[in-house]
Parts: structure tokens; sequence; C-alpha cells
């Protein structure tokens, strides 16, 4: 087989896979206070702001990256990576979508997602960040009618410095772990969510990352703060071209629920896995962590996730609010060589909390899945409980499926309960679906659905259709 | 510590016949200990009990040093009624007697591996504490076919004579094909604050038979650390049952390796806790092969402001298809200020298993309370008959009807 014959079928394999040709503004390689300030200057940020990331960085300076993970990988050398980059032609920041780059147009087209259709036409918000930099969020007008505010994070900086200066770091302070510091130090862009007291938000507020540049990390910040009484539903997908070198993305997530207020956050991650021997890839490091702040708040985390070379992160509820509610909902999937170790913390710290977590792992080829995740209640959250239930689905003996909950009790009038499974596939069911005239694959795809759907039922509309989609593409070739 | 630990070891060595090269060795461990120290919450296996704090909390300054001149008169007021077995006394780590009255002589062999050395391969340091200080070790092999007639009792015994010593014990047991062996390890302390570091090795060759029963039942002011490994072979089964009760601390590890096609292990265990008591167990079942099984059941009753630790771990190895594994872990707790914390772990590299584990605490059922009080039970009369029954369902699990009634007169628990 030629090059170019294999190139295709490569694309084949991830149909988002390519790469946009579009002229880059990079910061310098490399991460020092100046690379920090090129980053805060560029963006313009106000005085405050820079403190934040050099604080951020002092206290980087000073932490080692951790090593406790199940899935291994080589030293990344932080030196040796842009930490800004951004389309040249946003420099001069477009006014309206139709001022945008037709060539950025055309790569958001190609991920499916055309921003002025999709604005039209699904009445889905969407931000989409490309690399570095926000580039466009639809739909601004409706929103800001019912006072929302949805835009890009480097925008709150300059207009709504006081909810920002509030809230950032205040789920994820600076002093947090290595993946996390580093973000706070160097994050570039990322959405800044809004909803005003009462406020029901009409529509799902989206945001589209892709990593574009090669050597580039992306570090994005999203900061979701519901007030009293709102409610707000805000999807994420992802993805990335293909390249032979591991790409790091280490986002920082911080929702903040007020009083009666609810987050609905749903994930399709679906970086760039690497190719079947497990050459290249995204390294997703992501530290998402909600604060249930007020009385009846509640946040829920659903995440299907089928790309990434490595996948670990744990999105996490801290119940600190009387009644407050977490849920976690994920479907992890590995295939090739694929790994991930991922879960969730459930911290109670109020009365009468709840928390629920279905994690679904189903891990095919040379993967290696990991549940981890930690249930704690204080011995101040009385009247607590915890439902936890982790299955896991092996295909072929080469792959691993690992589960390990922390579970700590400290409060008698509290309840938890986990129950996890390991099994495969039984040959009864696929034996009964290809009696019925489904091949092996429709078969496989068909039982793991089914397997899923839990979790599959938490997604808004439009995201189960596609995550159902990419259940079945991602175990393609892991039958037979 | 280190000085107290390099003059405790001269000492120990000193009046013990070894060679140049065990010397050298018992040295390479102590060094191995010096470096690492006790266990503390750093390292993920002691991420809940904290062995290095909990011994400078209660014990202070430790000394290894154990003089094993001068013989302990037995107390034999100690000894099991009622049950006819054998016997191995240890009075301050110390073998005082080692008796099998009821079984054939030339069936079971003792031999005193005191003068070879045999490292004990575990990655915590507390068995480099056991190679360097360990002075009398043997070895009890019983032989091919012979079923012991009556169960071995260790009575681990401590007096008033010790107080703030390390003591480190070291047995090894070889089942050979097709024989069986009941083992009782009964804990009766009268002494305070010692710290006790027990290291068992079990070597179970085919179709053989070990059932385990440790039980530290007694009120004492004790930290206890014991450690069992157990190699299985082919068709040869090992039940572990675990009354852990009496000490201010404790911790079980138990590390299991089904290396023979359809080996089974079963390990069962009981927290009955109060005071400020605070016990671990931790289980590592490494199905190794194919056809292998295993089964765990922990259960505890946390009062006042004690904590329990349950950690077990099921490895399936991607040879060892078919394998069921199954863990279960429930608690009560009864006091505001008791504390349970657990991590069951499943690590699974074959796709055709079976395996799964719950763990689930909480407080007593209140509409079970209601329904019993309201046929005429007191409170406390409901609460005692509902962790009768709670624990009952462990203790049924025991195989050996002789045994189970003396545990459950142990306990008090009712049928």
């Amino acid at each position: 087989m030629d090059n170019r014959q294999k190139e295709i079928n490569n694309l084949k394999d991830y149909k988002y896979g390519f790469s946009t040709d579009i002229e880059n503004i990079q910061a310098p390689k490399g991460l020092n206070e100046d690379v920090i300030k090129f980053i805060s200057n560029i963006k313009k940020e106000p005085r405050w702001m820079l403190e934040f990331r050099l604080k951020a960085f002092e206290r980087f300076k000073i932490l080692k990256e951790p090593d406790w993970q199940k899935p291994k990988f080589p030293k990344i050398d932080y030196q040796d990576l842009y930490y800004y980059s951004s389309p040249k032609s946003m420099k001069d920041k477009p006014k309206s979508l139709d001022e945008l780059d037709p060539k950025l147009l055309e790569t958001y087209k190609k991920l499916g997602i055309p921003l002025q259709e999709q604005a039209r036409l699904n009445g889905i918000a969407v931000d989409a960040v490309f690399d570095s930099v926000s580039v466009a969020t639809t739909f601004k007008d409706e929103l800001t009618k019912q006072g929302i505010i949805f835009c890009p994070i480097s925008e709150a900086i300059q207009n709504h410095p006081e909810l920002v200066k509030k809230y950032l770091g205040s789920v994820i302070p600076t002093s947090d772990h290595f993946f996390a510091t580093l973000n706070s130090a160097v994050f570039t862009d990322g959405s800044f969510v809004y909803i005003p007291e009462g406020v029901r938000c009409p529509m799902e507020l989206s945001t589209y990352f892709r990593i574009n540049a090669s050597n580039t990390g992306q570090f994005e910040r999203t900061l979701i703060i519901a007030d009293k009484g709102s409610y707000v539903s805000y999807l994420e997908g992802c993805t990335a071209p293909m390249r032979d070198e591991n790409q790091l993305h280490a986002a920082n997530v911080e929702l903040i629920a007020l009083d009666d207020a609810e987050i609905k956050y749903s994930t399709v991650q679906n970086w760039y896995p690497g190719d079947k021997d497990g050459k290249g890839g995204i390294y997703n490091f992501v530290t998402k962590r909600g604060l249930c702040k007020g009385k009846n708040s509640k946040i829920s985390w659903t995440q299907v996730e089928t790309g990434s070379a490595i996948t670990w992160k744990y999105p996490s509820c801290i119940l600190k609010g009387d009644n407050s509610v977490g849920e976690f909902y994920s479907i992890a999937i590995t295939n090739n060589h694929q790994k991930a170790d991922t879960g969730t913390k459930m911290i109670h710290l109020g009365k009468n909390t709840k928390s629920k977590i279905i994690s679904k792992g189903i891990s095919a080829g040379s993967s290696d899945m990991t549940y981890r995740g930690l249930v704690d209640i204080s011995s101040k959250a009385k009247n607590s409980t915890n439902y936890t239930q982790c299955d896991s689905l092996l295909m072929g003996n080469k792959c691993g499926a690992h589960t390990v909950p922390y579970i700590k009790n400290k409060n008698s009038e509290s309840n938890i309960a986990h129950e996890a499974t390991t099994s495969k596939i039984s040959e009864e069911q696929l034996h009964y679906c290809q009696q019925r005239g489904l091949n092996p694959e429709e078969a496989v795809g068909l039982i793991v659905n089914g397997f899923c759907k839990e979790v599959l039922q938490q997604l808004p509309m439009e995201f189960a259709v596609e995550a159902q989609k990419l259940v079945g593409i991602s175990l393609e070739g892991s039958v037979g | 510590m280190k000085e107290q630990l390099h003059k405790d070891f001269n000492n120990s060595i000193k009046n013990l016949s070894l060679s140049q090269k065990d010397i050298e060795i018992k040295k390479f461990c102590l060094d191995n200990f010096i470096d690492k120290g006790f266990p503390n919450r750093k390292e993920e296996d002691w991420k809940f009990s904290d062995l290095n704090q909990i011994i400078k909390n209660n014990i202070g300054e430790l000394s290894f040093f154990n003089d094993h001149a001068s013989t302990n008169k037995v107390d034999t007021s100690v000894f099991v009624d009622g049950l006819e077995h054998n016997k191995i006394v240890f009075i301050n780590g110390r073998i005082e007697k080692i008796d099998f009255e009821y079984e054939k002589k030339d069936q079971i062999e003792i031999i005193d591996q005191s003068e070879t050395i045999n490292e004990f391969k575990n990655s915590n340091s507390l068995s480099d504490l056991n190679n360097a200080f360990t002075s009398k070790c043997f070895k009890i092999l019983v032989k091919k076919g012979y079923q012991l007639v009556k169960p071995l009792i260790i009575y681990h015994t401590t007096n008033t004579k010790i107080w703030s010593k390390n003591i480190n014990l070291r047995l090894n047991f070889e089942l050979d094909k097709d024989s069986s062996l009941r083992l009782i390890d009964l804990f009766n302390d009268t002494s305070e604050k010692n710290f006790l570091n027990i290291f068992y090795n079990f070597e179970l060759k085919e179709n053989s038979v070990l059932k385990n029963y440790k039980i530290d039942k007694f009120e004492n002011k004790n930290i206890k650390y014991s450690f069992n490994n157990i190699d299985q072979d082919k068709n040869s089964i090992s039940e572990t049952f675990i009354l852990s009760s009496g000490s201010n601390f404790s911790k079980n590890e138990i590390n299991c390796n089904l290396n023979g096609v359809y080996a089974s292990a079963f390990m069962n265990g009981v927290f009955s806790l109060n005071n400020e008591k605070h016990h671990e167990i931790r289980s590592i079942i490494n199905h190794q092969n194919k056809n292998t099984k295993s089964y765990q059941l922990i259960k505890s009753v946390l009062d006042e402001s004690s904590k329990a630790v349950y950690q077990g771990k099921i490895f399936v190895n991607s040879d060892a298809q078919k394998t069921d594994g199954y863990q279960l872990s429930k608690a009560i707790l009864l006091n505001k200020e008791s504390e349970f914390n657990a991590k069951p772990e499943l690590e699974i590299y074959a796709d055709d298993v079976k395996c799964s584990h719950g763990s689930a605490s909480g407080s007593l059922n209140e509409d079970s309370i209601f329904y019993l009080m309201s046929r005429g039970l007191s409170y406390q009369q409901s609460r005692e008959l509902l962790i009768n029954g709670f624990l009952l369902d462990v203790v049924e699990k025991i195989t050996d009807p002789e045994i189970k009634n003396l545990i459950k007169n142990m306990i008090g628990i009712k049928e």
C-alpha cells in the first residue's frame, strides 16, 4: 500500500483528523514568566488577572508531576510546548460571524458544526474554541435579552471582572494539583457562563474545542455560574487533527451552583486517540469540579469519553449546600492502545446531600481502563446517601478493566452503597442478535448501546444521537 | 530510633549462630527498614492507617531486642476448653511449646529454619523488620495425604513482662498433596503497648486444604500487624476467617496466589469494634490460572469512635479465564463518631470472567427496629438481635462445625 492510500485509510478511521492551514500567532516556545506576561498582554488583561497567573506559576514551580495514575506516559517536556497559538486573523477580532476567516468556518463545517446553520436550526448557542482562542459565539443577542452572559472567558475578564474575580479559582484554587495549577498560569481561553437569578436558560449552551496547531497544549478554562434558582444545560465537544506526537490538553472547568440552581454539564470527548499502534493522540488531563454552594442546588456531569490516547480526569462535585445533589454519568470506551483513568469524586459536606454515580467502562483491543472514584461523607453530612454502580465490559484478553473506588463514611446516619461488576458480552446475547440477522459488529454495537443506555439517556437529544454513533464507531474492528 | 535499632540488632544476633553471609542479609534488611521506617499514609496501602503515627501516639519509643534465653511459664488457663487440639505456644514472642499430641508423629515434620534465612518478599518495610529481627523460625510440614485429626491452635500470649517492645514472629507451613490442616491463631494479651509483627507463609500443594481462623478477641492495648502469604496449587482450597476485635490497632493482610487451576480461596472477616480502636483488613487475591475462584465477605459493627478499614483487591491475570471473583463488605455504624473506609479494587486483564464487588455502609435500619419493638422487644434487645443476625451471616460461612461453635460462643452470637 502506498503512503497516499495509507493516509486515506487513516482518515477514514478518525474523520476529524484533518488539520487546517491557517497562519498562527504563537507565543515563544517554553514556559516562563515572559510567556505568561505575553499571554496576558495579548489578551489585554487587567493587572489582577496577570497576578492570578503569576501566583499560580510560582506554585507550579514547586509542584511535581503526579505519578500515581494507572496509565503511564513518557515525561512531558513542558519547555517544549507552545502555550499560546491563535489564528492570525483573530488578532483584530471579527465583529460578527460574517467577518470570520472563511477557512475557519470551513473547518467547523467539516466538524459538523456549521455555526450559522446550527445557530439557526438547532437553537443551540455555540462558543467555538480553536487552539487557544474563542472564535465565535452564536446566538448572543437572544441570550443577552434574558440577562444571560455567554462569552469567551477573555471577554468576560474585560467586561464582567466583578464576576470573574469573585468566582475564578474559587472551586479549583491556584494552589491545586499540578495540571490545574499549570492551567491557572497559562490558560488562554474558554467559555464563561452566567445565568442570572431565577432564569431558566432557554437553549442548550455549547462549546466546541479543537486543537489545530502542532506542539501546542490547549489550556482552556470554563467558568459557569448559576445564580439562585436558575438552570442551565451545557454541552462540550472536542476534536483534534491527527499528529504523530502526543498533544497535551489540560483544561480547568469550574461550576458554581447557588441556592436552588441546577447545572447540567455534558461532554462528548472525541480527541484524536492515536493510531492503531498507539502512536500520537491527545493527553486529556482535565480538571473538572463543581461546587453546590447553595441549598437545594444540583450539579450533574455526563460524559462520553471515546477519544484521547490517555484520558485522566475526575469530574467532581463538592456538595456543600444542604440538600444538594451531585450526579455523575459516564461512558468510557477505550480501543487499540488507548488508556483511561477516569471517575469522579463526591464530597459530601452539607446535610441531606445525595449523590449518584453510574459508570460504564468498555475496553477492547490492547487498551486499559480504570474507574477511580472517591465518595467521602464527612461527619457533618447527616442523612446523606450515595449510590455507586460501575460496570465494565471486556472485549478480548489483551485489554484490562480496573475499578478502584475509595469509600469513606464518617457519619453513622448516612448510607453508602457501591456495586461493581466486570464481565464480557454473553454468547447467548450475541447468538440471539445474530440469529435475527445482525452481523457480529452490529450485534455488539446493539448490546453495548444497551449496556450504556442508563448514561445515554442523560444526554440532551442532539448529543445522544451523536454519542450513540460514536459508541459504535469506537468499537469498530474490535469484534471477531 | 536508628541508634536503638543498631544496638538492638547487634544484641539479637550475638546469641545466634549465623554464618557471615546470613548476617549480611539480615543487616541488609535492617538497613532497608531504617531507610523506609514504619509505613505511613503516603504509601497507598497504608492510606487509611498511618502505622508510623499510630506507633508514635500509642507507644512512643520502641525497643527491638527480646531476650529469649530464659523460658516463660506456660499458663494453662488460657487453653481452649472443650476442644481437643494440638498446640504451639508463643509467650512474649518466644516459642515455649510445640505439641502435636493427637497426630501421627511421622506425618508431621517440624523443621528448624532459624539458621537459614529465607527472606519474605513483601514490598513494605515491615517484612524487612521481620527478616532482620526474627530469631527463631520453624517450618511445619504436613506430609502427603495426611489430614490432621485435631485442629492446631497457636497461642500468641504476651504478659506484663514486656513493655514498648517490638516482637517479630515467623512461621512457614507446607501442606503436601492431599493433606489438610485446621489452624487457629488465638491472641491473648495481658501486656500493653507492644507492636507485634507476624509473618506466615503457606504453601498449598495439589488438593490440600487449609483452614485458618485468626481470633483477636480479648481487649488489649497492643498494636498488631499480621501478614499471610498463601501460594495455592491445583485444586487446593484455603479458607481464612478473621475476627478483628480486641487490640487497639490491628492490620491483617492476606496475599493469596491462586497459581493452579481450580484453586479456590475464601476469605471472611468480622470487625467488632468499640472505643478508639482502629482495625484494617487488606486482601489481595491473585487469580493466576484458569477456573480459579475467590469469595470474600467482610462485615463490621462499629461503635463509639472506632474505625474500620477494608481494602480488598481482586487481580485477574490475562491467562486466568473463567475466573469467578466475588467480594462484599458491609458495615453498620452505631455511633456518629465511628468511621468506615473501604477500597474494594478490581484489576482485570482477562475477558471471560465473572467479577463483582459490593460495599455498603450505614446505620441500623430504623424500620427493622420499629418492627421488632412493635412486637414487644426493647430498643436494646432489637438492636442486639439485628447485630446478631448481621454477623451470624459471616460466621455461618465457617465450614468447620466444631470451630464454628467455638467462635460463635466467643463472639456471643446465637442462632
